[in-house]
């Protein structure tokens, strides 16, 4: 079970087949891979800090699945989890990232540099930019098995690390236990503010134990750079501004976390991360580089359009409504945003990012104009 | 089974990590202990001092909150019970629900029987408290299930439309539902289930298991108000009762539908007994026939249900310990509920109000559930004969109001008998 050890050595006395769970109802990317042979070799493991496949896959266990959304149904309890469990994990983030293989190397790129274009997104369509991403830091366990000790540790690093920030990006922490009502009416008014886990699929897992202790929010004073931290991941970073200028969204972006790893290093700490997987995070489908770019953009006509679907799948990209994750779009604003994570830099999918919403908003001047947009379709990225 | 939980693992030992932090050794106020990297197959995880684990309850307003001060969790903090059980893992519902300012609630649970006693340094504090001062150091707990006992026991089916008892059981040798295994609570099933189908006569019933019901077997549950559902109160869930679900619950009931078993809801087991109308003497006639009948079944095949002489039946929630007994009645009081004597009327007679929903429901047109207060220190034949009593009692005061006569506030009776 999460946070303690309990299972493994009770679950030893009962062979396999008693413990192996009933997955038959299930449509997640765990109960796709999970075999009863898979389950009896992997039972008797666990990782340096106590993490077992039970607790892997409890939050896939409790939560069959959507017939139509394929959840992951596992996460991390520390870093070794993917390396203990790779014979799970690996088909997994295989059959989630598109084919990424367990001898692929994932490339990490945070140079601003290297992005070309991106600071004339159309305002009048464009009407924020965002790119977001998380951090574990190495040597501590994730959210759904760490410890409030270890919880509170990492708030504190994370604190004395971002207390250091500087120029444009020096800021506040806001411990969600000591807010107060003015602070906290701020931070929802900011759109900042983040709550308590309600969805089951993180309850199940562990994350939301003692909430809110060890939790909180930083930003810097000009609001454009947040950090969440100890909610689904040790750090969830977001650079973020009004209008267009996702390049400079970017740069901030990369900075940001740039100067962040180093204060980090500083005091003997760095993030998780291999050349394998790229930066470690709680749940598989956020590996390689965590990374989600996106906009909020008008695309009233376009988005009406039948082949608005395949444009975005060519282009690699997703939608979302503005409130987020299984939101719906409203007044024909759309949350656009890279459908990738691992197997890409970070370069390359906010490259992806700003050419495709360049050309949606092309397409969608277009149709307002009445004119077709077939000699504008993509080709398959 | 032989009952281990003699075997009380002292601390666990300490063992630190290799080091991963700098050169410098206090990090925020935090140490870790560096001692050589273990071999492979122990846990090994950053151990923080009890101070620093200690969970903030500033907030809280819950029975373990009230008592788990620092030095009791830097006692117990790092004891287990031989399941592996920790103190962490007892009151992780507490941490997560700092309660309402006007209900307490009780904020810890059980894992296993032995968390009673590994843990008691917390589970005692709390169990006086929430059980009226009941001492599990110093006093015995009365178990009796001789329904001949019972005195009067039919009530006026004019006011009284249903009346029900129940309790719950838990097997011993097996892990409670925040921490069984799912082959632990299978096999909790596979038991009671066993047991169940010797029942013969009027208790003779079938089992519906929640995987494998119908949807007409699952709509004729709901229509008899039998069937529950996955736990949604942040109360269970953050105390991990309701993982895995639906596998292993089920539901039994006899024919007659007056006798019916939850299995692997909150506990391993719940016993209802029920009928409409007011024989409340046969409702605990069959009840206690049923639960000795169970038991003498399962005993049949070498197990024993959780008991001891302090805290009488062992369950999950230290607030249901001893009978784990609520007999209740819905009783309609249209003039007695309107009556400002009515609260301290209940509170004399030890009783306690729900609407006809069940806990934190609200009544509804004059109908009150009606039941006994207590559940620890008094036996069952005690605590049914009180309710008996009581709710003649209330019922002879509406029947006084009806009459344009006045009623009296009745004597305190005494709790510990």
């Amino acid at each position: 079970m999460p946070f303690g050890n309990t299972h493994n050595q009770l679950k030893m006395n009962y062979i396999a087949e008693q413990e192996y769970p009933d997955l038959s109802q299930h449509n997640n990317h765990m109960a796709k891979v999970l075999t009863l042979e898979m389950y009896a070799n992997l039972r008797d493991k666990q990782t340096p800090s106590g993490f077992t496949v039970d607790d892997v896959i409890q939050t896939g266990v409790d939560n069959p699945g959507h017939p139509f959304i394929m959840t992951v149904g596992c996460v991390a309890g520390d870093e070794e989890t993917y390396e203990v469990f790779k014979d799970l994990l690996d088909p997994i983030i295989e059959d989630r990232h598109g084919g990424y293989k367990p001898t692929d190397k994932h490339k990490t790129d945070l140079n601003p540099d290297n992005l070309q274009g991106g600071d004339d997104l159309d305002p009048n369509y464009v009407l924020s930019s965002r790119v977001r991403t998380g951090r574990s830091i190495r040597g501590f366990c994730l959210p759904p098995h760490c410890s409030r000790g270890e919880r509170r540790a990492i708030e504190g690093l994370s604190v004395e690390a971002l207390g250091a920030l500087d120029g444009d990006l020096k800021g506040k922490y806001y411990a969600l236990k000591d807010m107060t009502e003015e602070e906290q009416q701020q931070l929802i008014d900011d759109h900042f503010l983040f709550d308590k886990p309600v969805s089951p699929l993180l309850l199940a897992s562990g994350m939301a134990r003692d909430w809110p202790d060890g939790r909180g929010i930083w930003h810097n004073d000009n609001k454009t750079f947040l950090v969440w931290v100890n909610e689904e991941d040790h750090l969830r970073v977001i650079s973020m501004q009004k209008g267009g200028n996702m390049k400079e969204v970017f740069t901030r972006f990369c900075t940001g976390l740039t100067k962040i790893e180093e204060l980090f290093k500083e005091k003997g700490h760095e993030f998780m991360w291999n050349e394998h997987l790229g930066y470690v995070l709680t749940c598989p489908s956020n590996l390689g580089t965590g990374l989600r770019g996106g906009v909020h953009v008008k695309l009233p006509n376009l988005s009406k359009h039948e082949k608005f679907g395949e444009i975005l799948k060519r282009l690699r990209l997703q939608k979302r409504g503005t409130g987020g994750v299984d939101t719906a779009a409203v007044g024909g604003i759309f949350d656009i945003s890279n459908a990738d994570r691992l197997g890409f830099s970070e370069v390359e999918l906010v490259q992806m990012v700003v050419d495709g919403v360049k050309l949606l908003v092309e397409m969608e001047k277009r149709l307002e104009a009445g004119q077709s947009i077939n000699d504008l379709m993509p080709e398959q990225k | 089974m032989a009952s281990s939980f003699a075997r009380v693992l002292s601390s666990k030992r300490k063992v630190g990590i290799l080091s991963l932090v700098g050169a410098g050794s206090l990090t925020v106020g935090f140490f870790l202990n560096r001692e050589q990297h273990v071999n492979a197959g122990a846990h090994v995880r950053r151990i923080y001092p009890p101070s620093a684990e200690y969970p903030d309850l500033r907030k809280h307003n819950n029975c373990m909150a009230s008592h788990l001060t620092p030095a009791v969790y830097a006692k117990l903090s790092d004891k287990t019970t031989p399941n592996g059980y920790t103190l962490d893992l007892a009151i992780q519902t507490g941490v997560d629900n700092p309660g309402h300012p006007f209900i307490k609630t009780v904020g810890m649970v059980a894992g296993d029987e032995e968390s009673y006693e590994v843990f008691a340094g917390i589970f005692n504090p709390v169990i006086k408290e929430r059980h009226n001062g009941y001492d599990p150091c110093t006093m015995n707990h009365p178990t009796d299930l001789d329904a001949s006992k019972i005195r009067g026991g039919q009530f006026d089916d004019k006011y009284v439309l249903s009346s029900r008892v129940r309790t719950g059981r838990s097997i011993r040798g097996l892990s409670l539902p925040p921490a069984c295994t799912r082959a632990e609570r299978r096999e909790v099933e596979r038991v009671v289930i066993d047991a169940l189908a010797g029942l013969k006569g009027d208790l003779a019933g079938k089992y519906f298991s929640l995987t494998l019901m119908t949807e007409q077997e699952q709509q004729q549950l709901i229509d008899d108000h039998f069937l529950f559902d996955k736990p949604v109160s942040p109360l269970l869930t953050c105390a991990g009762m309701a993982r895995d679900w639906p596998d292993a619950r089920g539901i039994w009931h006899n024919n007659e539908k007056t006798f019916l078993v939850w299995v692997n809801e909150e506990d391993h087991t719940r016993v209802i007994s029920m009928e409409k109308g007011g024989n409340m003497k046969r409702v605990f006639e069959r009840f206690c026939k049923g639960l000795q009948e169970v038991e003498r079944l399962i005993q049949e095949k070498g197990w024993e249900f959780m008991w001891n002489e302090h805290l009488g039946y062992i369950l999950t929630c230290p607030s249901n310990l001893g009978t784990g007994l609520r007999a209740g009645v819905h009783v309609t009081l249209p003039r007695l509920s309107k009556d400002p004597r009515f609260p301290k009327i209940l509170d004399n007679l030890r009783l306690q109000k729900r609407g006809t929903g069940g806990v934190d429901t609200a009544a509804v047109g004059n109908t009150f559930d009606i039941s006994n207060l207590d559940r620890l220190g008094q036996s069952e034949v005690q605590l049914v004969q009180t309710v008996i009593d009581g709710v003649n009692y209330l019922i002879e005061c509406e029947k006084k109001l009806e009459r344009g006569q006045d009623i009296k506030i009745p004597a305190p009776i005494s709790q510990f008998k």
